[in-house]
């Protein structure tokens, strides 16, 4: 399963578990705020050769109907997929807010 | 077929983390699991993984995950994998993920224990060549030459006196199963370990050297290029011990700058062309001993 972002933030005592042990993948939180720069891909130049997707530490670059593409919420724009990319395809791009 | 890009497991199972920008160590955990799939058990130590991955509520891992002692890593699989049986459930595998003081230091009892009695885990130690979680603290897996907060560079001493201890060596000692040391610069010779240790009954361990951006004052996106540029320079080696035997995997034609790779970091920064010159030898100590073996 893969953890994904909840509507509901546990906060009263209620909430909260009584022994140490929570659902698996529950997450409340984006990690987007840490990144000043973001990865873009280029579809043009990008072969689907994975090696991105492959490499990168947050796990935020999928396939989706035959092409690449970056789940921005979790991205921390380390870029390591741009070093990696043997095609020029990802350029890393300024954050325009904040 | 050996498991690759195409044939990876699309699933993440270790998502949302707060893991700094270009962690070694995160990026070995999320294919470790991917190639071992969603019956893996994981157990995590006190550490940066156990950190990163568990600020309730955020919870991020998607198999089932705990947190150990931190001189429990190989106990705590030890009784996982107990657990399981006796409850029937044959179908998992029981992962543990320890940073280089979790293992060569703090974990190390358990480890030698758990591989006696020959228990059927996977132990992975994520080395990142010091206490990263806490603050850059020197461990036994901390080269020579590197400063670390508890060993800091000065006119006289500069930065670590003692060398790495050979993990892979000492864990190969016990007769193990299997062993092999990896790289994040090397990802698909580390899932090739991976999935041959997930086939393996007994006690598997590997060791895969993960640099972290923070600890080594490198760039976030240099990981992978510094985790290949060590094996290249021959500081460190690919290697499988099976059978009681020793294979090496990769031998570079010849060997890439040293200088060059430890000027990279601000953690070597300080060192003088007579302390390269230490590792240097000691680096071909080392090959040579390799290629008599």
């Amino acid at each position: 399963m893969k953890p994904f972002l909840r509507e509901n933030i546990p906060t009263d005592l209620e909430e909260i578990p009584d022994a140490p042990a929570y659902e698996a993948g529950y997450l409340v939180t984006k990690n987007a705020g840490w990144r000043n720069v973001r990865p873009v891909i280029d579809p043009l130049k990008c072969t689907v050769c994975l090696n991105c997707y492959l490499h990168c530490p947050d796990g935020v670059i999928f396939r989706k109907d035959g092409r690449v593409e970056i789940d921005y919420d979790f991205c921390k724009g380390c870029g390591i997929c741009k070093k990696i990319c043997r095609l020029g395809a990802i350029e890393m791009e300024a954050e325009k807010n904040g | 077929m050996a498991v690759n890009a195409k044939t990876l497991n699309e699933t993440e199972f270790f998502y949302g983390h707060k893991a700094c920008a270009g962690c070694g160590g995160s990026l070995a955990v999320r294919i470790a699991l991917k190639v071992l799939g969603e019956n893996a058990v994981a157990v995590l130590p006190a550490g940066c993984m156990s950190a990163v991955g568990f600020n309730f509520p955020q919870l991020c891992f998607g198999n089932n995950a705990i947190i150990s002692t931190f001189a429990g890593t190989a106990s705590m699989l030890t009784g996982v994998q107990a657990g399981l049986r006796a409850q029937g459930i044959t179908d998992f595998h029981a992962v543990g993920f320890a940073g280089d003081g979790g293992t060569a230091d703090i974990g190390l009892q358990a480890l030698s224990g758990a591989i006696d009695r020959n228990d059927d885990i996977l132990y992975i130690c994520y080395d990142n060549e010091a206490y990263m979680n806490t603050g850059i603290q020197k461990s036994s897996l901390t080269p020579f030459g590197a400063r670390t907060t508890t060993t800091p560079a000065g006119k006289n001493i500069h930065g670590n006196l003692r060398p790495k201890k050979n993990m892979f060596e000492i864990v190969a000692a016990h007769g193990i199963p299997y062993a092999a040391t990896a790289s994040v610069g090397y990802i698909n010779d580390f899932m090739r370990k991976v999935e041959k240790a997930k086939s393996i009954k007994g006690t598997k361990y590997i060791h895969i050297l993960a640099p972290c951006p923070t600890g080594w004052g490198i760039k976030t996106d240099e990981t992978i290029e510094i985790a290949k540029e060590v094996v290249d320079c021959g500081l460190w080696y690919l290697a499988e011990y099976e059978n009681g035997r020793f294979t090496l995997n990769h031998r570079p034609k010849e060997f890439s700058s040293v200088k060059e790779y430890l000027k990279k970091q601000s953690r070597f920064r300080h060192l003088t062309d007579e302390d390269i010159d230490i590792i240097i030898s000691s680096r071909d100590k080392k090959w040579l001993q390799l290629a008599e073996s």
